[in-house]
């Protein structure tokens, strides 16, 4: 593998979906003379924003607020969130969404023009904004194709980032990169670097997320010494298709579906989440009641009820049903297409006539890259936005349709501080990075295509033992004896990971290599993750211990920070403080009660 | 359900640095009724031989990475399950009219230039002026181009095209179907501009009307349609334009 040439920028972004796209119009319409490089490990329009389905949240009608996203938000968060970055979060909303709107962004219209909202589980008023029900392939379409505007935005399409690139002083200036199509590795260089590589769902078996989901942004700042943050809290969608996970978006229940067990009951109304309104009740679908509970409480409701017996048992694990039937083939088709194609594509159902079978699946890492109020890791330089980085607005529990929102927000916020980084630090020495580039050339080569390495283990093997691991001892339920098992295998694969041998050691679109590679980054996403639960002996929002069954606000409200440790041991877990500022923790309520029972601030 | 029976994967292999021409290669995988080609092909390349290469992420048919050529014809293969083939072998190849990288993976050059030529982006100039808040657009404008906004870029629509692959001037299926899909946008101001790259040499004149793209799109974009409405835009442009070259550039239709 010959090194490559070099490459110099003002800004270069590592990832190509719905944050790093929108980092790179921000940085390339406020700075027309800089020269802004995005580079992915698949073509952009590939990436897994595409995939999201139901919409994005922001206050655009007159009859919501601010505030009561705010709230929704951090109660949803289960206090784990910091207030000022919410705050920021829905204020910059609107302005962001309507930016995208402007940049051609098919939204779903009102008669009178105006872009339709529709109901998302745990927010309190319709306030999500959709494009029938390929909200983010629209979104990142929309972005990519506004990028092609600009000739100061540089794309690197297929070149798989593998080192950051930190100089002298401490700062980050750019990527060490495999070009596929060639094999070599390239230095690209910045005066500055934003990480927008999405989340790392392929950690687990039973996953929402696309294959290129395996967490190598994340993987690369634990390795550059920044802290992982709040890794224990993993989002299970309460509705993925059995055998493929494939997902079913909660607007689905957004327009009206309903959940029910084997035996038709919806068995939601016995655990705190509100009454059944019968589907012709006008009030139905209620804001934050039953269908419309926050994602992390419905889940733990399916476990429950199949602890109980009351789940519906199939090839593919147990399932209860989503019924969209009272909608009508009407409302299906104009709503929510996507669900009726992927329902009879994949699970033979056509849900005009029949439930689908549903069962909660890994969708989200709430946790992520630790990043400040300015999307600034501990790194001068280095930038985080989008899944891979945690502000953190979602704390121990994601809102859905806070997600899309927030690749906007926090991308839009990270090209800016980039940009002015970039501006202030100016100068870098060329040759000192190159040789870094050539170094991590030099390492790749000696480590995966050395003819003596013969340690004879595949890589689907280490990823299979790895997904049961964390599926046993990291899922819905947690507790002491699970979660060590779980670091204990973790610790197990990273030696064993030494002895992965290839069969391919050609250069060109080595597929092999890369798999390789994220395996690697599973391997230490997966390590963060499983240490920050042991250490959490609290349950808080999707982290919930069977040991430790109450939320602790006393030792607890606190952001968990896992440091990798260069000698292979343990990672360090410390905390730091969560940012209250006017809504101290609460009861999270949801059902009928839940928008009066709450604490308000003094208004915004 | 997966079964003791096996099936055939016959497929396509061509390594730039070792093979002087392309050859098959048979495989036997496991058949089990819920697989998609895709699903055995990671299979070969997890259990079998980690030198098969291919391209593929979401599974769920809208990241337009993993289309081939399944006996013959261009397909997701995340979309065409093994029960449709089986029990006989099943051939797999790259999407035709595009050069091969390696194995099953096609170069996208040629294509990413097209879509980017035909400007497929919203074009006046209050663009990024948020302060008024939405562009008003009608349900009824919405579905003037929403069909033509539905493109993965899978690009089977160029496999399928007769004329994709040796006209290169022709800008082929879905990029014309997105410039289309700009131009009806009530929201845009770039038609003028648009259809100057449009209306050049055999940019869009190149169609022959076989409609075969329309066939073989994956979410009902319909690019023939698309292409038949831009034609007859640009017919009327062209008219304006050079036959009575006062006539009103920009106007709407």
């Amino acid at each position: 593998m010959a090194h490559g040439t070099t490459h110099q920028h003002d800004v270069v972004i590592i990832g190509g979906g719905g944050a790093g796209l929108r980092a790179s119009i921000a940085i390339a319409e406020e700075n027309p003379s800089f020269s802004v490089a995005c580079v992915s490990k698949v073509y952009p329009m590939r990436s897994h924003t595409v995939t999201a389905e139901g919409g994005a949240a922001a206050k655009i009608k007159p009859n919501d607020s601010l505030e009561d996203h705010i709230y929704d938000t951090i109660s949803g968060a289960d206090w784990l969130a910091d207030q000022d970055a919410v705050e920021y979060f829905v204020n910059e909303a609107p302005a962001e969404m309507i930016q995208l709107e402007h940049w051609g962004c098919p939204w779903s219209r009102e008669g009178d023009g105006s872009v339709a909202v529709r109901p998302f589980g745990g927010m309190k008023i319709e306030r999500t904004w959709f494009a029938a029900d390929k909200t983010g392939f629209h979104m990142l379409h929309s972005l990519f194709q506004t990028t092609l505007k600009y000739g100061n935005i540089v794309r690197y399409d297929e070149h798989f980032a593998t080192r950051l690139l930190i100089d002298a002083h401490g700062r980050c200036r750019g990527c060490a990169a495999i070009e596929l199509l060639t094999g070599r590795v390239r230095a690209i260089l910045g005066k500055a670097v934003i990480i927008c590589t999405g989340g790392a769902g392929r950690v687990f078996p039973f996953t929402t997320n696309g294959s290129i989901k395996t967490g190598d942004g994340m993987a690369m700042a634990y390795r550059a010494g920044v802290a992982l943050k709040d890794m224990e809290f993993i989002q299970y969608h309460p509705t993925g298709l059995p055998g493929t996970g494939i997902l079913i978006t909660e607007a689905s229940r957004g327009e009206g579906g309903i959940l029910v067990n084997r035996d038709g009951y919806r068995y939601l109304q016995d655990y705190d989440l509100g009454e059944a309104l019968d589907v012709t009740d006008p009030r139905h679908p209620q804001k934050r009641a039953m269908e419309l509970g926050p994602r992390d409480r419905l889940s733990q409701c399916f476990i429950k009820e199949m602890w109980a017996g009351r789940t519906i048992e199939t090839r593919d694990g147990h399932v209860v049903h989503l019924d969209l039937r009272h909608l009508g083939e009407a409302k299906i088709d104009r709503k929510i297409p996507f669900v009726r194609e992927l329902s009879r594509n994949y699970a033979g159902i056509d849900p005009v006539h029949k439930p689908i079978p549903v069962r909660p699946v890994v969708h989200y890492v709430m946790g992520g890259i630790d990043v400040g109020g300015n999307s600034a890791t501990s790194v001068p330089g280095l930038y985080a936005a989008g899944e891979c980085a945690c502000v953190s607005i979602n704390g121990a529990n994601r809102l859905g349709s806070n997600s899309l929102t927030e690749l906007l927000v926090f991308g839009a916020q990270a090209g800016r501080h980039a940009a002015r980084f970039a501006m202030d630090n100016p100068g870098y020495d060329v040759a000192e990075l190159e040789a870094q580039a050539e170094d991590e050339g030099a390492r790749i080569r000696r480590t995966w295509f050395d003819p003596s390495r013969t340690g004879g283990e595949r890589i689907a093997t280490l990823r299979t033992e790895l997904h049961d691991a964390m599926e046993d001892g990291a899922g819905i339920y947690r507790d002491a004896e699970s979660l060590q098992a779980a670091c204990d295998k973790v610790a197990e694969l990273r030696e064993r990971y030494g002895n992965v041998t290839l069969d391919d050691r050609t250069h060109s679109f080595n597929t092999e290599l890369t798999a390789a590679l994220e395996l690697g980054s599973l391997l230490d996403v997966a390590e963060a993750m499983a240490h920050s639960g042991l250490e959490r002996t609290e349950s808080r929002g999707s982290h919930q211990r069977l040991d430790h069954t109450e939320r602790n606000d006393d030792d607890f409200l606190a952001h968990s920070l896992a440091f990798r440790r260069e000698d292979g041991g343990p990672p360090r877990i410390e905390y730091g403080p969560v940012t209250i500022t006017k809504w101290p923790p609460g009861a999270r309520t949801y059902g009928a009660e839940s928008g009066l029972k709450r604490p308000r601030g003094d208004g915004t | 359900m997966r079964t003791e029976q096996t099936m055939t994967l016959e497929i396509f292999r061509y390594h730039p640095e070792t093979d002087s021409e392309p050859y098959f290669q048979a495989y036997e995988v496991p058949y089990d009724e819920d697989w998609v080609v895709l699903d055995a092909i990671n299979w070969i390349k997890d259990h079998v031989d980690g030198s098969l290469t291919h391209r593929w992420s979401c599974r769920m048919g809208v990241c337009g990475s993993c289309g081939m050529m399944v006996n013959g014809d261009p397909k997701l293969t995340c979309a065409a399950f093994l029960k449709d083939y089986y029990p006989r072998p099943i051939k797999v190849e790259p999407l035709v009219n595009f050069p091969v990288e390696r194995d099953l993976v096609v170069s996208l050059d040629g294509f990413m230039e097209k879509l980017q030529a035909v400007k497929p982006y919203i074009i006046r100039d209050d663009v990024n002026d948020t302060t008024g808040g939405e562009y008003r657009q009608s349900p009824a404008e919405l579905a003037r181009y929403k069909q033509y906004s539905m493109c993965i870029n899978c690009m089977l629509c160029y496999s399928a095209c007769p004329v994709a692959g040796h006209e290169e001037e022709f800008l082929g299926p879905a990029a014309l179907a997105l410039g289309h899909r700009y131009n009806r946008d009530s929201r845009d101001r770039g038609r003028a501009e648009r259809l100057d790259v449009m209306l050049a040499g055999e940019a869009i004149w190149g169609c022959t009307f076989v409609g075969e793209c329309t066939v073989v799109c994956p979410k009902h974009v319909d690019p023939a349609g698309a292409i038949q409405q831009a034609k007859a835009v640009a017919a009327q442009e062209y008219f304006k334009r050079f036959v009575m070259p006062r006539g009103a550039k920009g106007a709407e239709t």
